[in-house]
């Protein structure tokens, strides 16, 4: 099997699965017991909230674990905004983002929050200049993603959040899901910030959000003291544990694995030129692990098929929204044309992919091409 | 004292009716019954051949009740006490049961079928009512009770019954024959088994993949909807035909509008060819007139020319909400309207023809050997059998 679709999960490192088996079956306690079980999770709970914290060059208060990047998406966009009313109602979130920021943001204007959709551009992101067109005196909230996950193209985030902090009420968060470990996070520009573990061969349902630490927030999950009260709901202690190995070895990787990735990357868009009907989706400078491609002669779906039956697994939009209606809302942002969006394939890599595998995936579309690659 | 039901009485359906066949159909529903009720191990049954009992033993009534509701061939069943042939302790028991029971109206039916009791029927409907009006506050009420006390006295045995379910009806499923069902992960295919079914057929299911043009997801939607169903027969085998090079060659040779048209001949030929294969001795459909193009009576008539034999259409007549309504009653419904492409819809001409003419069918079809491909798709079918129980992993 070659396994293109790194940006829907990931496989998990055998030391993070290691490290995982061992506190559940050596620490039984919950973190927030006072007993010595208790005293023992909560240990070592912190000190990996601690080396997360260092290692993001943030403090350990400001680190949050969530269930899942969703989760710190709804707590960034409903928590802040609902805490920070009385600062004003206007929030701004890019037109692309993951539909837990996209339906979290719907949420707050079915609350009379003002709630604007900031259009990217042909390039698939939003500009520093087009988020100074919108932002208003009573905006409180900026959310834009760092990568988006569809096309890959890079959010120039650090300066997006230089314009949002003109204006002294105003914060900025970004989903960093797709970027994170891959690209340098400015995580000292920004005030909030969504890292999931399951993208960067951790665990499933374990995430985080930076948030810091003067940032007002209410809990979208009630019930008690955890996560300064931000989170109710017993501690996941094993998978928070299991975190700050999953971002330390992700991070030690990170350049090392980019430029295998970026190899492989460009071997398939040189490749891919050369097949007639082909188009590249992604912009030239996007991330080199996600590479969003089409072919006139197929609709996703068939392709995805196709693949599927040799072996390789690839996304046909993002796979959160794979249910819905059939076409990319982001390639649609981006002005592509309609055949473009119908087309459309992901492909997306992570640390296991190798050359040969590109090498095999160029070769098996081609032999798909010949056989389906009928206009019907 | 207090009670507790002890047995199941089940009443025959439509079978009782059936003359000579009668003790097939009485074992093909005994079989049946057990079947279902394979879950529960304690149970016994007894097969008589106006009544059908079953020993609940250490089963509960209500789930074992809730199976029985599913099996075709019952027309009702009632949970039942079962006493001594004796009239003290019939009216004794009767006495018992509704003295624990909030007071209101009742009515009490007995029967004999053991003319040699000592009582007749209206006697004992006058001692054990008597006997409850002297001693509670119920009520007799002949017209509108709230409730029935049923007493059937036989020779070994007397059963008392309070509440009467209503069963599936039909007739026990293998009791007529065998079909070939088209099962295309619609909403009306899955209907069209059930009621096959329901006639007593036992049934076996063909489904046309085009992948890649079709996904995996598209079948596993198909197999889905066949386990559902597969309860009213235990299991069913359906034949997953790999479709997509006669579809492709139907392109290639004919005009698109008469593309459907050919396919559904081909899809004919390939059921038929299945059918024979499987000793089915018809073919049946979800089809119902006018719904869409192919289900026009020119299209049908044109379809029907390639094979001899009997197509069964359970719902020509049917409207789309009577139909819809009937998925929702066997629970399909929801599965059936997952969005995944089927062959169908994905080769899905602007501009159907809904009056094709048979012999432009046979001049398309002139233009290739597709009868070799036609015996390619029955002989490489992928044959997957389905039952209501999956597998067991130790994963959970």
């Amino acid at each position: 099997m070659i396994y293109f679709d790194n940006s829907s999960t990931t496989s998990v490192r055998p030391e993070v699965l290691h490290v995982y088996e061992q506190v559940l079956e050596t620490v039984c306690g919950n973190p927030d017991s006072l007993h010595q079980a208790g005293r023992k999770a909560r240990t070592l709970m912190e000190e990996s909230r601690k080396n997360i914290a260092r290692l993001l060059g943030v403090k350990p208060s400001e680190i949050i674990f969530t269930g899942c990047a969703s989760e710190s998406n709804t707590m960034a966009i409903i928590g802040y905004a609902l805490a920070n009313i009385n600062r004003g109602r206007h929030i701004l979130v890019s037109n692309a983002e993951h539909p837990s920021v996209r339906h979290a943001a719907e949420a707050l204007a079915e609350l009379d929050f003002d709630v604007e959709f900031l259009p990217i551009n042909d390039q698939g992101i939003v500009t520093p200049e087009c988020v100074r067109q919108h932002m208003k005196t009573d905006t409180i909230l900026v959310s834009c993603m760092h990568v988006n996950n569809e096309m890959g193209a890079i959010n120039p985030i650090g300066e997006i959040a230089d314009v949002v902090h003109t204006h002294p009420t105003c914060v900025f968060h970004a989903d960093c899901v797709q970027s994170f470990s891959k690209i340098d996070v400015p995580f000292d520009r920004l005030d909030m910030a969504t890292i999931s573990a399951h993208k960067i061969h951790g665990l499933k349902g374990s995430g985080l959000l930076m948030k810091k630490q003067k940032l007002k927030m209410v809990p979208i999950i009630q019930g008690g003291q955890q996560e300064n009260g931000l989170r109710g709901g017993t501690s996941n202690a094993p998978a928070n544990i299991a975190l700050a190995k999953t971002i330390r070895l992700a991070l030690e990787e990170q350049k090392e694995t980019y430029r295998k990735i970026e190899q492989i990357n460009q071997y398939l868009r040189r490749e891919l030129a050369k097949i007639p009907g082909a188009m590249i989706n992604s912009p030239a400078d996007a991330l080199p692990y996600i590479l969003n491609i089409g072919f006139d002669q197929m609709t996703s779906e068939v392709l995805l098929n196709a693949l599927d039956a040799k072996g390789i697994c690839v996304s046909a939009k993002s796979t959160c929204s794979s249910h819905s209606a059939n076409e990319s809302e982001v390639l649609k942002a981006m002005g592509k044309s309609k055949k473009a969006s119908t087309h459309m394939i992901r492909l997306s890599f992570g640390k296991d992919n190798t050359m040969d595998e590109a090498v095999q995936f160029i070769k098996t579309v081609k032999e798909i091409l010949n056989a389906y690659g009928l206009s019907l | 004292m207090d009670y507790r039901y002890d047995h199941i009485l089940i009443r025959y359906g439509e079978l009782s009716l059936k003359g000579k066949n009668r003790s097939n159909f009485i074992k093909q529903l005994y079989d049946n019954v057990r079947h279902a009720l394979h879950g529960f191990p304690t149970l016994e049954f007894e097969k008589q051949h106006d009544r059908m009992y079953i020993y609940l033993h250490d089963e509960d009534c209500d789930a074992v009740s809730d199976v029985l509701a599913g099996v075709f061939g019952i027309s009702s069943f009632s949970p039942a006490v079962k006493v001594e042939p004796e009239i003290e302790t019939i009216v004794q028991t009767c006495f018992q049961m509704m003295k624990t029971q909030k007071p209101g109206t009742f009515k009490v039916a007995a029967r004999r079928s053991d003319k040699q009791f000592p009582y007749i029927s209206d006697q004992i409907n006058r001692m054990v009512a008597g006997k409850i009006l002297k001693n509670t506050d119920w009520k007799v009420d002949v017209h509108h009770p709230d409730v029935k006390i049923v007493v059937e006295v036989h020779q070994e045995a007397a059963y008392i019954m309070t509440e009467r379910r209503q069963g599936a009806g039909g007739y026990p499923v293998g009791v007529g024959g065998k079909a070939m069902v088209c099962l295309s992960g619609g909403i009306d295919s899955p209907v069209a088994a059930y009621l096959m079914m329901k006639r007593g057929v036992r049934i076996e299911c063909v489904h046309f993949a085009a992948p890649p043009y079709t996904s995996e997801n598209a079948k596993e939607k198909v197999l889905t909807l066949a386990r559902m169903i597969s309860g009213y027969q235990g299991d069913i085998l359906v034949h997953v035909v790999p479709f997509t090079d006669l579809q492709l060659a139907i392109y290639q040779h004919a005009d698109e509008s008469y593309a459907i048209t050919l396919m559904r001949r081909m899809m004919m030929r390939i059921a038929q060819g299945l059918a024979e294969k499987r000793n089915c001795q018809v073919i049946a459909t979800g089809e119902s007139i006018g719904q869409v193009a192919s289900q026009t009576l020119q299209s049908m008539q044109t379809i029907n020319a390639v094979t001899t034999m009997p197509i069964i259409r359970p719902l020509v007549c049917m409207d789309k909400v009577e139909i819809i309504d009937l998925a929702r009653a066997i629970g399909t419904y929801d599965t059936s309207i997952l969005p995944y492409e089927d062959c169908c819809t994905i080769f899905d001409p602007k501009n159907p023809a809904t009056k094709p003419k048979i012999e432009r069918c046979e001049k398309y079809e002139a233009r290739w050997d597709w009868q070799s491909m036609v015996q390619t798709c029955i002989d490489e079918c992928e044959d997957i059998r389905v039952q209501v129980q999956e597998e067991e992993t130790n994963l959970f």
